[in-house]
């Protein structure tokens, strides 16, 4: 991949959290960095780990293959490979890969000068990942509460979890994480639809502005939030929705045993009815 | 910080929605039970705080010391016995006594004896205890396929009272004018685990006899005519159970395929027969003997009280955490006497129907 003319003037050196000049390179368009280097490391090891509980496994379906965590008994502690040891090496090559990619995001934001947004918000999604597989399971006393690597696999956990409370859509902060992740769709639509809006006016006409932006939104709700504060809300919406999928999941279990409905008693308890 | 800048009043709204939050959960430390392979999720979930009053709640009462079975029978010192009358004398008494601690441990005898003349039926009371007598009989020898070994008692449901504390009887929803009241549904129900789920339904499947499947058998909706409607009152059913039985939808079932047997644990096949034990129990014995109640054991409409999951489990997976009581009352676990002849056709799953 060739380098248009002006990329190279942002290609300079430094920036790194570990490791100084040693790995301060590219890779094509790729930078590498420390991270880069533990990023690829976790990956392939986590993968090639995928495949081998795959080969040892009952099936070469793609849909089918599944890396189960160990059974509860085995509480907090090491299972035998075979029986969700493999898992638990899979989840540290996972994390190891999740840090490490958000890391190199950190280092590649200093070296442009650029605020740590992105990384940031990539943290989230590590956030949720290990709130699933880590925080929970530790809170609930067993490795074995984490989800099971496969495609079909880890959609019965997510629904058999569901129905461990009776009925998940009562759980307040699943309502709010759902709330959030529609809103965030909605966001993202109008603001699309206003850039392309303004973008492709009709034929012959010149293309719009951001004044023509504000003014259809003031027209239209009352309001502009602005070309900045869009992304302020975008960046926001999408957060709160990973943030409340992993209260909404964290406390299922660590936090409340019984059927969520039930949780909403505390309202209709309230003295206020009499 | 002023509380009245952006951020002061962001801050008081988080802390009030956060206290919101951990005011009405509970704190951590939970005991968890696998019942499927791991990582499919199949498990109970309990706070051992909960567990540890369900347990205080659930501790049977001491069996009074058993008596011979032999020398003469009940049957020829006292009249009108229907029921019990191939006891011995012992039994009985013990039996009696026993039945009185389980149902009415503060009226004594008189609770459904006229103190002149016990042979009198005159009591409603009477009456009733002879029907329940039967029916604790029926359930230990014909509903196996439910009850075990285990068995049932008098007082795995009555727990020292006239009437079991949990009973159903046709729900009329709430008293509200016509135009606001819910149409069967969306209001909160201990019924159904406090969803918005119908309210009632137990009478159409405890009570009556309606189709509970609702999964079609075909990957298409070919002739499948089951609606929304029905699948609401199934799912209600299935709250009931939980609530029941303090347990969650995967004691019985792995969500990924509620109506498959073959993916669902043992305990799915007891509640089948549950079902249709307690609808027997409803149709047969109850329902044949509601015009002798008088209005305090009936509802709102006038249905006598009835037997659902948690009249026996009371919120626990087995009544009484398992306890055996039927060893030291074996009395209650054949039919004996009229109880014999009343209801000769076998429950289905059951030994004789094999």
């Amino acid at each position: 991949m060739s380098m248009l003319s002006f990329e190279r003037k942002y290609r300079v050196r430094g920036g790194t959290l570990i490791g100084g000049d040693l790995f301060d390179f590219w890779i094509g368009p790729f930078y590498v960095g420390f991270f880069g280097v533990t990023s690829a490391f976790f990956a392939t090891l986590g993968t090639l780990l995928i495949i081998y509980g795959a080969a040892i496994g009952p099936t070469w379906n793609i849909w089918q293959i599944n890396i189960a965590p160990p059974d509860l008994s085995y509480g907090l502690g090491f299972a035998p490979l075979k029986e969700g040891g493999l898992w638990q090496f899979i989840t540290i090559c996972a994390i190891g890969a999740f840090v490490s990619w958000a890391l190199r995001e950190v280092e590649i934001a200093r070296k442009l000068g650029i605020g740590l947004h992105i990384p940031f918000a990539f943290a989230f999604a590590i956030l949720a990942y290990v709130t699933l597989v880590v925080i929970r399971p530790i809170l609930l006393g067993a490795w074995g509460h984490g989800f099971p690597y496969g495609i079909l696999s880890h959609l019965d956990w997510v629904s058999n979890v569901g129905y461990q409370f009776l009925h998940f859509h009562y759980n307040p902060a699943h309502m709010i994480a759902i709330t959030f992740f529609f809103t965030t769709a909605l966001a993202l639509s109008l603001h699309g639809g206003l850039i392309l809006s303004c973008t492709n006016p009709a034929k012959g006409q010149p293309v719009k502005t951001a004044e023509h932006e504000n003014t259809f939104f003031r027209d239209d709700i009352g309001y502009s939030i602005g070309a900045l504060g869009i992304h302020r809300l975008g960046l926001f919406l999408a957060l709160a929705a990973v943030f409340f999928s992993a209260v909404c999941i964290v406390i299922s279990g660590p936090f409340w045993t019984r059927g969520w409905p039930e949780w909403w008693n505390w309202w209709l308890n309230m003295p206020i009815w009499g | 910080m002023n509380l009245f800048t952006l951020k002061g009043r962001s801050l008081i709204v988080t802390i009030v929605l956060g206290a919101v939050f951990v005011a009405g959960c509970e704190r951590p430390g939970h005991d968890t039970v696998q019942r499927g392979y791991r990582g499919l999720a199949m498990e109970g979930v309990y706070n051992p705080r909960i567990v540890d009053r369900k347990l205080q709640a659930n501790i049977p009462p001491e069996p009074t010391p058993p008596v011979p079975s032999d020398g003469p029978k009940a049957s020829q010192v006292y009249k009108n016995l229907q029921i019990l009358g191939d006891l011995s004398v012992g039994e009985f008494t013990r039996l009696m006594v026993a039945m009185t601690s389980w149902v009415a441990p503060e009226e004594g005898c008189n609770y459904c004896h006229v103190p002149a003349d016990f042979a009198d039926d005159s009591l409603y009371t009477k009456q009733i205890s002879r029907v329940m007598l039967a029916m604790t009989q029926r359930a230990n020898e014909d509903w196996q396929a439910h009850v075990g070994d285990t068995g049932v008692t008098c007082y795995t449901c009555h727990r020292g009272k006239h009437v079991p504390e949990y009973t159903f009887t046709k729900d009329a929803g709430p008293a509200m004018v016509a135009g606001l009241a819910p149409t069967g549904q969306n209001t909160r129900s201990p019924t159904v685990g406090y969803t918005s789920l119908p309210y009632d339904p137990l009478t159409p499947f405890l009570d009556e006899a309606n189709d509970i499947r609702i999964i079609p058998l075909t990957a298409l909706p070919q002739g499948n005519r089951k609606s929304l409607k029905q699948t609401e009152r199934t799912y209600a059913l299935m709250m009931h159970i939980s609530d029941s039985l303090g347990v969650n939808c995967t004691h019985c079932h792995n969500s990924r395929s509620f109506f498959a047997w073959d993916q669902s644990p043992p305990e799915r096949t007891k509640a089948w027969h549950a079902i249709r034990m307690v609808r027997e129990m409803n149709n047969q014995f109850i329902e044949p003997v509601a015009g002798i109640l008088p209005d305090t054991r009936k509802g709102p409409l006038g249905d006598p009280l009835k037997v659902s999951c948690k009249t026996c489990h009371q919120g626990v997976y087995r009544p009484l955490f398992g306890a055996n009581m039927l060893k030291d009352y074996p009395n209650l676990a054949k039919r004996s006497g009229a109880a014999k002849a009343e209801t000769g056709e076998a429950a289905p799953g059951s030994a004789a129907a094999e």
